[in-house]
């Protein structure tokens, strides 16, 4: 057995890693060293625990503690006292933001108690880089399962009936695909995963890759024994470095093991893995261009049909599924369709990963089952609005999805109910607004991500949404009529049903959802000039309150333009026709003289 | 590395490697094994704390008792060292005194196995306060 008495996790994800976890666990075994108990405490770098927003996380085993924001420096303080004298670091504890008490324990924590890990089961609980605790937690078996016990079918008949859909945001049913795939005869098919996590905000494909790599790799093989394929091909951009170096880890590890490669646990199937690198276009998220762009082609998409299941990479029948997707089937296979089944809403199945981002408490990884309300995942998983400001509005399924509002605060998040209310499910980001973010400017941003995106190759997306982003620009510095809004509306539709791919048909998506749902601003700004959230600098006008104003001279010696005047102890002034809008007076005046109108 | 050449290599495979990560699967659940805390204060492990923990870890582990151990500060019976605390699941903790080899065994047989209060308890004689309320 193990003398291991404790073990200590440290997050090991991007965001953590670039918060120095890597000198924390160096410090954190040179302390052990020095104090002679390496070999009782052992110290494991994991993945991503999803608690982003208080990284670097070490968690204690087996007491549970978790301990957030740590700095290396704080590693011979944990090990003396917590480990040594066994006392709890309160400093390092985490806060109930609501009532400020410190939580050991992760499981009494908000962010933790509504969730249910099914695709994160072992992110942040395995060490990543080692097969052996992947083979401990039930690693391989689903791949031993159906090489062994089930017929090609049979895999796919359970897959179908556990009712999953893709994860990569379009929500197809995962099995039906495997079933086209296999159909289509052919001396040579491919299984690709698509790691090309593109939506702004969304991390959680990087964060499976990186925590737990062996899941995606077993259950790719899963996908060849169903469809009849050999190989396999991971695309990955190459801004995932971590991920990268963990995956080729995983697949060495896996090759050594015979878990990969030739005549796999005796029954003669053969599956191999490689990489595919590519260079971050959103649009080869978009399954031809993908394939397209791992030919050696321009990332360009092209009509369907042809369907990747008939011809696709090299022309051969190609199955692609998302990184979540392929996770989640090693515990489909395992625990069976019906108890996946049994999580989630009647038309979604399962658990989902998002990516909470944006003015936001608790950002993070979460992974909830669907059918949970967005109110839930707001206020009680992730913690409320940041700063105690009020919830503005949700943007779900990044710069393709929609903008949800107060209203569809209580709907069950399942991939039907966010189309029903204007969005999509798409990967799973979201960007949480508040008060302050201006709807208009929050369209603009979007669009602004697909007019760089596009591929060019359709007229609609390349040169409607450049329009459409003018038009916009011009309503943010108050030079929008009512017109434009309709304009704004008639092209967003023209776009929708015109574009190629789906980066171009679901485009205007942010545009039409934020006007369906935040009209009045979007008139505000064009007939009263005005900008409600004060976002937009053209629209807004620095005054100063005479009844509050002192004459300090405090504003007129700040201000970088000199668009302030005023004499010693009077009233002082602004001249909007100089004023340059930085607010620096605002934030200088102790008096709060100085407002926006 | 030696290759795995079928399922049941995997599972033999898997119940060798198990051991290592006993300590994480056991945490996701520890209010339903038995706790087992060992006082590891200077006092204690100048008492020989640290032979009577190793001895818990080998023999509940050996004994097939699922159960965690874990080191905590002092717990202020210095007279009684070395001192553990033992948790059922679903029971008040009990305190054990002056634990030697022969009481660890004791203490795993009568107690853990059967729930037999075994020599060697000290009352609780305090009140903790919680900084919550």
């Amino acid at each position: 057995m193990s003398k291991y008495s404790m073990h200590l996790l440290v997050c090991g994800g991007t965001s953590c890693h670039a918060s120095e976890s890597d000198a924390i666990v160096c410090n954190l075994r040179d302390e052990l060293e020095a104090k002679g108990l390496m070999d009782s405490v052992q110290v494991i770098m994991t993945g991503c625990f999803g608690f982003c927003e208080k990284g670097p996380i070490v968690k204690v085993m087996p007491d549970n503690t978790i301990y957030v924001g740590v700095k290396p420096e704080d590693a011979q303080t944990i090990v003396e006292e917590h480990i040594i004298k066994g006392r709890k670091v309160i400093r390092l504890l985490y806060k109930d933001p609501v009532t400020k008490e410190s939580i050991s324990d992760s499981k009494h924590m908000g962010f933790f108690k509504k969730q249910l890990r099914v695709v994160l089961r072992n992110c942040g609980f395995i060490n990543p880089e080692n097969i052996d605790e992947y083979l401990v937690r039930e690693g391989y078996q689903a791949l031993g399962k159906v090489l062994t016990e089930m017929t090609p079918e049979e895999v796919i008949k359970e897959v179908k009936a556990s009712g999953q859909r893709g994860r990569g945001g379009a929500g197809f049913s995962t099995g039906l695909k495997w079933e086209l795939a296999r159909k289509n005869q052919a001396d040579e098919k491919y299984v690709v995963c698509n790691a090309d996590e593109g939506d702004p905000g969304a991390f959680m494909d990087r964060s499976v890759l990186e925590g737990d790599p062996h899941s995606v790799l077993e259950a790719m093989a899963i996908c060849g024994y169903s469809i009849g394929a050999s190989n396999g091909l991971i695309y990955i951009r190459a801004e995932y470095p971590l991920a990268i170096e963990r995956l080729k880890i995983a697949i060495n590890q896996a090759r050594e093991y015979g878990l990969l490669g030739n005549n796999i646990f005796g029954t003669g199937f053969n599956f191999d893995i490689n990489l595919r690198y590519g260079a971050g276009a959103f649009v080869c998220g978009e399954e031809t261009a993908l394939i397209h762009s791992m030919e050696g082609l321009r990332g360009e998409p092209t009509v369907k049909p042809p369907f990747p299941a008939e011809a696709g990479y090299n022309g051969k029948p190609t199955n692609v599924n998302n990184v979540e997707t392929f996770a989640a089937i090693p515990a489909i296979i395992l625990k069976g369709a019906k108890w996946f089944a049994s999580i989630g809403t009647e038309k979604s199945k399962g658990t989902k990963v998002f990516a909470l981002a944006g003015k936001i408490n608790n950002v993070g990884l979460i992974e909830v089952p669907m059918g949970t309300t967005l109110r839930e995942v707001i206020f009680e998983i992730g913690g409320g609005i940041r700063n105690g400001k009020k919830f503005k509005g949700i943007q779900t399924g990044g710069p393709s999805g929609g903008c949800l509002s107060e209203k569809h605060l209580d709907i069950p998040i399942d991939f039907d109910n966010l189309i029903a209310a204007g969005s999509i499910m798409g990967s799973g980001a979201m960007i949480i607004l508040d008060e302050d973010d201006c709807m208009v400017s929050m369209a603009k941003f979007f669009l602004q991500f697909t007019v760089e995106e596009s591929c060019g190759k359709c007229a609609p997306c390349r040169i409607g949404n450049k329009r459409l982003h003018e038009l916009l620009g011009q309503i943010c510095e108050g030079k929008g009529s009512l017109k434009d809004l309709d304009r704004l509306k008639n092209m967003s539709l023209v776009i929708k049903d015109t574009a190629l791919c789906g980066l171009g048909q679901t485009s205007p998506n942010p545009v039409l959802s934020m006007m369906e749902n935040y009209y009045d601003e979007y008139v505000a700004h064009v007939t009263d000039k005005k900008c409600p959230a004060g976002q937009c600098k053209s629209l807004m006008e620095y005054v100063i309150n005479a009844e509050n104003c002192v004459g300090c001279t405090a504003c007129a010696r700040v201000c970088p333009v000199n668009a302030i005047s005023g004499e010693r102890k009077e009233v002082h002034h602004i001249d909007p026709s100089i004023c340059i809008k930085c607010g620096a007076c605002m934030e200088k005046c102790k008096f709060d003289a100085i407002f926006i109108r | 590395m030696s290759k795995i050449t079928s399922l049941a290599d995997l599972k033999k495979k898997r119940e060798e490697l198990k051991s290592g990560l006993d300590i994480r699967v056991k945490a996701i659940d520890p209010e339903k094994i038995v706790q087992v805390k060992v006082a590891m204060a200077t006092c204690g492990i100048a008492s020989g704390a640290k032979a009577i923990m190793e001895f818990f870890m080998e023999q509940l582990d050996r004994r097939n008792v699922a159960a965690v151990v874990t080191q905590t500060g002092c717990m202020g019976y210095c007279y009684a060292e070395p001192t553990i605390e033992v948790k059922l699941p679903g029971q008040d903790p009990v305190v054990f005194g002056f634990v030697d080899l022969k009481r660890a065994d004791q203490i795993i047989e009568k107690y853990i196995k059967t729930g037999e209060l075994v020599d060697g308890i000290i009352p609780v004689n305090y009140q903790t306060i919680d900084l919550k309320e």
